[in-house]
């Protein structure tokens, strides 16, 4: 009998895993196990197009639900696994023990909480699911006062949406500047720019005190100064969901660690996923990636190790994020000892920040410019070691700047 | 609501029905129709939802976009009819469109 594959977690990564191994010939059952009740979905919505609501839910399904059954793919919703009992290959769920003969951890994170005084209270928001923004979307009114901890991507989405809908926004972030841990400073300043435009306040440096307030924060006290609130959403960043990993005695180091071929120590077990840390040639350590690109990427190379048909991790990391009407595109991974290359200028929002390590072209960030990302992730690939002075040109096209 | 035909690189023929205002790249998608990879899901991001417009129909098509146009640039095996799915919003006016896939969208 062919092999049962199970899969835990019902998100990006699990999505991709089983359509890949249905596409790569896996003849044998599919089960995916997922705590949330939709079928697997797309997060990047989320703080875009699906808060503000211009996508209905249905449209965030990466595949519509009759795709699994369809597919002889098992679907579990609403059900979490519990444990993993590796010698006897079975998941534990509330509804029953599961048997597996490989088994694929695509648990994804889930939010970093604040742990203040306050920060329990009901109108303290986190975003990660569609059940979150439920909740959120409803104080989405004109003149509303909202409080966004964190100026990171999901931060900043959420403040454009939230600006463009005529909320009062402010930003607290404890950084000197935004995007602070994932890009260089022209980038940061170039969003704080955009936002204040749009009438959003920054609090950078910020000593976040505490949320006042009964029932509900009213104010939220920042280095002495007392911001008002109607509600509070925070995004301070994510941890990998690797404690089922962990307590089986897989190898974890803030996140399932997997090899090039998304193995981890156990020989039946893989992972994929935000969940997952790796050895990224590109970064030349191990990382952590948060991305829609490295769920779909680890689990395609999941699916081709299971069945037979081994190929390594790599691919060059990339990622977008949308905020009014600029779009960023990045690819590879900036360092904060990078050599920056601006090409283009940030006053006309078409412009790119290219990172140069050791002379070779190790990331991009791209503005409003496809050119410069699609040939910036190509030339990443290639390790391509690159002319400064022809980078910041835009008189000669993508193209041509590596010749 | 538009009947869209997408033809795999193999040949074989999908005929569905496609509701207004959905791309026919999440046509595809949610008709099962393989072939469109879409990995950025719509957020012209990616240049994984190529596909090549029926030459009949490249009169009715919306314009390109500026990000659309660099975006195919940069994808494979790309010709003038060339398009990205998920920048195609579906209305009455391409009832009878045709669309083909290209072998491999990486
Ligand atoms: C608001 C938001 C915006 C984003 N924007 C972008 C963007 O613009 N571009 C981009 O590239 N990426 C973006 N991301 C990141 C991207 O969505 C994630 O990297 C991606 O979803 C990771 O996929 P995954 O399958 O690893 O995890 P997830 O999609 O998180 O799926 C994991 C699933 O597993 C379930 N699960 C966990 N533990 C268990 C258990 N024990 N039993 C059963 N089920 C379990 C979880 O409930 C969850 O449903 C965004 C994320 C968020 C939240
Ligand atoms: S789906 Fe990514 S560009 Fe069309």
């Amino acid at each position: 009998m062919a092999d049962h594959v199970v899969i835990v977690g019902g998100g990006q990564a699990a999505a991709q895993a089983a359509a890949s191994l249905r596409s790569e010939g896996h003849a044998g059952a599919i089960t995916i196990i997922g705590e949330e009740i939709h079928p697997p979905y797309q997060r990047p919505p989320l703080s875009k197009k699906y808060l503000s609501g211009e996508l209905a839910e249905d449209r965030l399904f990466i595949k519509p639900p009759e795709f699994y059954e369809a597919s002889g793919i098992g679907l579990k919703l609403g059900v979490t696994a519990t444990a993993i009992d590796r010698s006897g290959k079975r998941v534990a769920t509330p509804k029953g023990d599961v048997a597996y003969d490989r088994l694929i951890l695509a648990t994804g994170s889930h939010v970093r909480r604040l742990n203040l005084k306050g920060s329990s209270l009901a109108n303290v928001f986190y975003l990660r699911s569609i059940a979150d923004v439920d909740l959120i979307r409803p104080h989405f009114e004109k003149g509303k006062h909202l409080v966004i901890i964190g100026a990171g991507y999901i931060g900043l989405e959420v403040a454009a949406v939230a600006a463009t809908r005529g909320l009062k926004v402010s930003v607290v972030e404890i950084a000197s500047r935004c995007l602070a841990r994932v890009t260089s400073p022209v980038i940061s300043s170039f969003f704080d720019g955009v936002h204040r435009k749009a009438g959003v306040h920054f609090h950078y440096d910020a000593r976040l005190e505490i949320f006042e307030g009964h029932d509900r924060v009213e104010d939220v006290l920042v280095n002495g100064e007392k911001l008002n609130a109607d509600f509070v959403i925070a995004g301070i960043g994510i941890l990998p969901s690797d404690h089922l990993a962990r307590d089986a005695g897989l190898t974890v180091e803030n996140g399932i660690v997997v090899d090039e071929f998304g193995r981890t120590s156990d020989p039946d077990i893989y992972a994929a996923g935000d969940c997952t840390v790796h050895f990224n040639p590109f970064a030349g350590r191990k990382v952590r990636l948060e991305s829609v690109q490295n769920a779909i990427d680890q689990a395609k190379i999941v699916a081709a190790a299971i069945t037979g048909k081994p190929k390594s991790y790599a691919e060059v990391p990339w990622f977008w994020s949308d905020q009014y009407d600029l779009k960023l595109q990045t690819a590879g991974l900036f360092s904060p000892t990078d050599q920056v290359v601006l090409r283009g200028d940030p006053a006309t929002a078409k412009f790119a920040a290219f990172y140069l390590r050791d002379g070779v072209l190790a990331a991009v960030d791209a503005i409003n410019a496809a050119p410069e990302f699609m040939m910036g992730k190509l030339l990443i690939a290639k390790g391509a070691r690159l002319d400064p002075a022809r980078l910041a040109d835009p008189a000669i096209p993508m193209k041509n700047v590596a010749t | 609501m538009a009947k869209i035909t997408y033809i795999e690189s193999n040949g074989k023929e999908h005929v569905v029905e496609v509701a207004d205002g959905l791309s026919v790249m999440e046509g595809a998608v949610k008709n099962l129709v393989p072939g469109i990879d879409a990995d950025c899901g719509g957020a012209c991001a990616c240049a994984t939802c190529h596909v090549y417009v029926d030459e009949k129909w490249l009169s009715k098509m919306p314009p390109k976009q500026d990000m659309e146009q660099t975006m195919l640039d940069f994808a494979n095996d790309v010709h003038d009819n060339s398009r990205l799915s998920c920048q195609i919003k579906v209305s009455a006016a391409l009832d009878g469109l045709v669309v083909r896939m290209p072998k491999s969208q990486h």
